[in-house]
């Protein structure tokens, strides 16, 4: 099957800044696929070009492998729930969610009654008479959802749109979201600079870095076997070691990302197993975080690697900072990374 | 309560001043009411020797009022059309347009109401008379047109701006063209300041008597005949009951525009 | 495509024909729609008002034949060797721009307090009661607020009267007595016709500096108390500073629009012309218009310089 979004070395510049450089990723059809990335990293921009209200300044952007260049947003089956959610706000929430039938010229009954059955969808039945104003936050997401999704696209793309909302609702609409693509079928392309949201979510993702894709994968390949130094330190914590540095530590020169939960720690005489790196070190600083303990450790040698600890080993003495002690890890937990780390 | 801390008292020297300045602002106009019933018409003695509704009577009977004032009512309407299809056209293209000559533009748009009256006056004055065009309605709606471009253009390009930009693309994605979009999406959110920047345009087109004063020839809108009242007097108090129908005339519109506008933005910037 | 069937089935479809490919073939060029949109209101102020301002330039540059009435279609400089040569002249550009200085002072002392309560101390109900008490003065008719003067500084009018009912007539006498701002009486008087011009442009005055105080972080005030400074001290030393570039667009009105207004030293003055009331004589009473051109240059001419030391002083970001 074709992929339903594919980029073919898109470029896109606002005078001097390269907001998309070159990328080229393909998204699968009905699959929720997640653009990550730290603000200013192009994967707002890559969405809008999606939806075309950009246009690339080279390469190609193409709709199950019809170039959409030069295409008006109108005459693509992408529809977009905004980060603001862009609700007009002239009009009832279930005149806004008949929009997109109303410019097809749906009959008025026909809209209505189809709009209504998208609120429900979206468990805001009965609140079509209202104005958006008069909406909650988490309401006007919904809204926004239930809009975009009537015409039934053939891509939803989805700007930050729990950014506005708090943990509690983010939470709870990032379930809601997941069931309601399973639920449609639809493909998902959705922005976020949540790596966890992103993890969550997503069937596959797409790490972004100044305007460039560092990274695509599934949300275990990314953990696990981040490609690139910005990988491993920006989804997830990860100790980065560079080639210089690996060769003091290991013997060998492989710049290596290394998960601080994959680390274990014991007192100095506590013995580990074979295949195991180990090292000594003392203990610099530790900070309680609930779940887990974070602890510094300060090598023999410079280097300094976090470790996290879970907080259900019981009766375990938690080291205080000055202790020395031993860290162990599996050969296997090294990622080694592309090109010149850290 | 955030608004009753900020609302601190005032010194009470600072309150004195601010209530004589506003004092000073208003208190002038009552005394245009005043005099349209004295029974004085040969000066403005005060207090009035006596006082009577006779004027009223006699303004409604003059034709002379009765054609300025029509002549000021088909002009205002005439330029403040002219004016919002001009201002808005301005707006959209230069809401959020970035390209060579924007400032030029905008500069071009305030400059009307930036320099004084008497020189746009005597500019289209020049200019009508080195093209020889015969004075008509049409040369003071072109007058009158001119200025008040600038008030449909600083209302609507207000209201885009407070307007999130997100709703036009938003309109699009869903499979609506530019035509669509403008009727059903911006249309809608920008018809309160069209309405406010054309009855601002309306009240500063009917009363403006600078600029009219060097394109209307033998013409007489309703402030000319004013200040044919004012240097010539005939009967006084009849001047008065004219004026009292001005203010009524041009505050409505006013206040319209300002309910209308109500909130972040602001119509006063604009000027005359 | 669990959720429905089609559009199509659902009795629509994208809309197709003419508005459809215009719409995209606009929103293709984009610059090309920006270009159609602006088109329009360039072409009216481009050709209609530049070209007016040309034609005052031009004329300007013509001279005026004294004897047969009739302009001469020749460039010269005689109309300004004849505007900066003639003593009257340069006493009219003299007198017009002291008055606009005097009431953009006026406006400065009388309008501050007021643009002071309204930034500072007004919030919620009252703050709409002060705004609509500035802005409806600015809108409302300009002749029938010249004219409420006319009738309260009349000789026989209120102002006399209450200085004779205060038993303070001499005082009013001895004001009109003085050399320079006297008169006969206050509706012919320099005193009356800046109390005129005061009123009248008072509005233009206080929006902008109350935009500007508006902006004075409270959090600044605070600071300064903080700091011990007495509440003199903080005004004078951080919201006037603040407020000053606010001020100084207020006075970019006041000022222009005094240099260019005709009316007012016309019902309310002498028989010693300002600058609006030259150029208005020039042009219809003398036919002049060379004259009338090149009189009318002259308030372009200071706004350009008055303009360039405000931008230094920052008064365009207050508007």
């Amino acid at each position: 099957m074709r992929p339903a979004v594919s980029f073919a070395q898109v470029s896109r510049h606002f005078g001097d800044v390269r907001a998309v450089d070159e990328v080229s990723f393909e998204v699968r059809d009905g699959e929720f696929f997640a653009m990550l990335g730290p603000s200013g990293s192009g994967k707002t921009t890559c969405l809008r070009l999606i939806a075309g209200f950009e246009e690339p300044d080279a390469g190609d952007v193409a709709l199950h492998g019809q170039s959409v260049l030069g295409v008006p947003p109108y005459d693509r089956r992408v529809n977009t729930v905004f980060q603001d959610y862009a609700l007009f706000p002239h009009m009832s929430v279930l005149d806004n969610v008949g929009y997109g039938l109303m410019v097809r010229g749906v009959p008025k009954a026909v809209r209505h009654r189809r709009a209504a059955e998208m609120l429900e969808l979206v468990a805001l039945g009965g609140l079509g008479g209202r104005r958006p104003a008069a909406l909650s936050g988490g309401q006007r997401q919904r809204v926004a959802l239930a809009r975009a999704l009537i015409t039934e696209p053939e891509v939803l793309l989805l700007d930050e749109p729990l950014g506005a909302l708090d943990l509690k609702l983010r939470q709870q609409m990032q379930t809601e979201l997941k069931a309601l693509q399973r639920q449609v079928g639809i493909t998902f392309v959705y922005v976020t600079h949540d790596q966890e949201e992103a993890l969550g979510m997503s069937d596959r993702l797409a790490v972004f870095n100044q305007g460039r894709v560092e990274q695509v994968g599934t949300p275990e390949e990314i953990y696990e076997r981040p490609a690139t130094a910005f990988v491993a330190g920006f989804v997830g914590a990860s100790n980065i070691v560079d080639a210089a540095a690996a060769e003091r530590l290991i013997g060998r020169r492989l710049a290596f990302s290394l998960r601080p939960e994959r680390i274990r720690i014991g007192g100095p005489a506590d013995g580990a197993g074979d295949g195991e790196h180990r090292v000594a070190g003392t203990v610099a600083s530790v900070q309680y975080h609930g779940a887990s303990t974070r602890i510094e450790v300060a090598l023999d040698g410079a280097l300094t690697l976090v470790v996290d600890r879970p907080n259900d080993l019981r009766g375990e003495v938690r080291p205080e900072p000055g202790a020395r002690v031993r860290l162990s890890w599996p050969a296997a937990a090294m990622q080694p990374l592309d090109g010149g780390a850290g | 309560m955030r608004s009753r801390q900020r609302a601190g008292r005032a010194p009470l020297g600072l309150r004195l001043a601010a209530a004589a300045g506003l004092l000073y602002l208003h208190v002038p106009m009552f005394f245009i009411l005043l005099y349209a019933f004295t029974t004085d018409d040969k000066s403005y003695q005060f207090p009035p020797p006596g006082l009577t509704l006779h004027w009223f009577g006699v303004a409604w009977e003059r034709q002379d009022i009765w054609n300025a004032l029509f002549l000021s009512l088909r002009v205002a309407v005439a330029s403040t059309a002219m004016a919002i299809v001009l201002g808005t056209l301005a707006a959209a293209a230069l809401y959020r347009a970035r390209f060579f000559g924007r400032e030029a533009i905008t500069l071009l748009i305030i400059l009307p109401i930036a320099l004084p009256g008497i020189v746009t006056g005597i500019s289209l004055r020049a200019a009508i008379n080195l093209a020889d065009i015969p004075f008509s309605f049409w040369t003071i709606v072109v007058g009158h047109a001119t200025f008040c471009i600038v008030v449909a253009y600083n209302n609507v390009l207000a209201r885009l701006r407070r307007t999130s930009g997100s709703i036009i693309e938003a309109s699009m994605d869903l499979g609506a063209d530019g035509f669509q979009t403008f009727r059903y999406v911006v249309l809608p959110n920008i018809a309160t300041a069209l309405l406010a920047g054309g009855m601002l345009a309306f009240a500063l087109s009917f009363d403006e008597v600078i600029v009219t004063t060097f394109t209307a020839g033998q013409q007489s809108t309703l402030p000319i005949w004013m200040l044919t009242e004012l240097v010539r007097p005939r009967q006084r108090p009849v001047t008065n009951v004219v004026a009292v129908f001005v203010i009524a005339v041009t505050l409505v519109p006013i206040l319209l525009a300002y309910y209308l506008t109500r909130g972040t933005e602001s119509t006063a910037g604009a000027g005359k | 495509m669990s959720i429905a069937a089609s559009d199509l089935a659902l009795g629509g479809g994208p809309r197709q024909g003419v508005g459809r490919r215009l719409s995209t073939f606009l929103y293709r060029h984009g610059g090309l729609f920006t270009l159609i949109l602006i088109a329009p209101p360039l072409a009216w102020l481009g050709i209609v008002y530049l070209g007016s301002l040309l034609a005052l330039l031009a004329q300007s540059f013509f001279s005026f034949d004294d004897f047969s009435g009739q302009v001469i279609y020749e460039f010269t400089l005689r109309s300004y060797v004849e505007l900066l040569t003639n003593r009257a002249n340069l006493d009219i550009i003299l007198r017009t721009v002291s008055m606009a200085a005097a009431v953009t002072l006026g406006a400065a002392l009388i309008g501050f307090p007021i643009a002071y309560m309204m930034a500072r101390h007004a919030a919620g109900r009252v703050k709409a009661v002060f705004y609509l008490a500035v802005m409806l003065p600015l809108w409302s008719s300009y002749l029938v607020r010249v004219y409420a003067w006319k009738l309260i500084l009349a000789k026989e009018g209120i102002v006399s009267w209450a200085f004779a009912e205060a038993r303070l007539g001499w005082l009013l006498d001895g004001v009109l007595a003085l050399p320079v701002i006297g008169g006969p009486s206050l509706s012919v008087s320099y005193l009356g016709m800046f109390l005129v011009f005061t009123y009248i442009w008072l509005p233009f005055m206080i929006l902008p500096t109350q935009a500007a105080l508006e902006r004075v972080p409270k959090g600044l005030i605070e600071a300064s108390a903080d700091l011990g400074a007495r509440p003199f001290t903080t005004f004078r030393t951080v919201i006037l500073p603040l407020a000053f570039p606010g001020l100084v667009a207020g006075s970019i009105f006041t000022f222009s629009l005094t240099l260019g207004d005709y009316i007012i030293p016309y019902i309310i003055g002498s028989s010693r012309f300002f600058i609006g009331q030259a150029v208005y004589i020039q042009q219809g009473t003398a036919g002049n218009i060379p004259l009338a051109a090149a009189f009318s240059v002259v308030p372009i001419v200071i706004m350009a310089i008055y303009l360039t030391i405000a931008r230094r002083l920052g008064a365009f970001d207050a508007l």
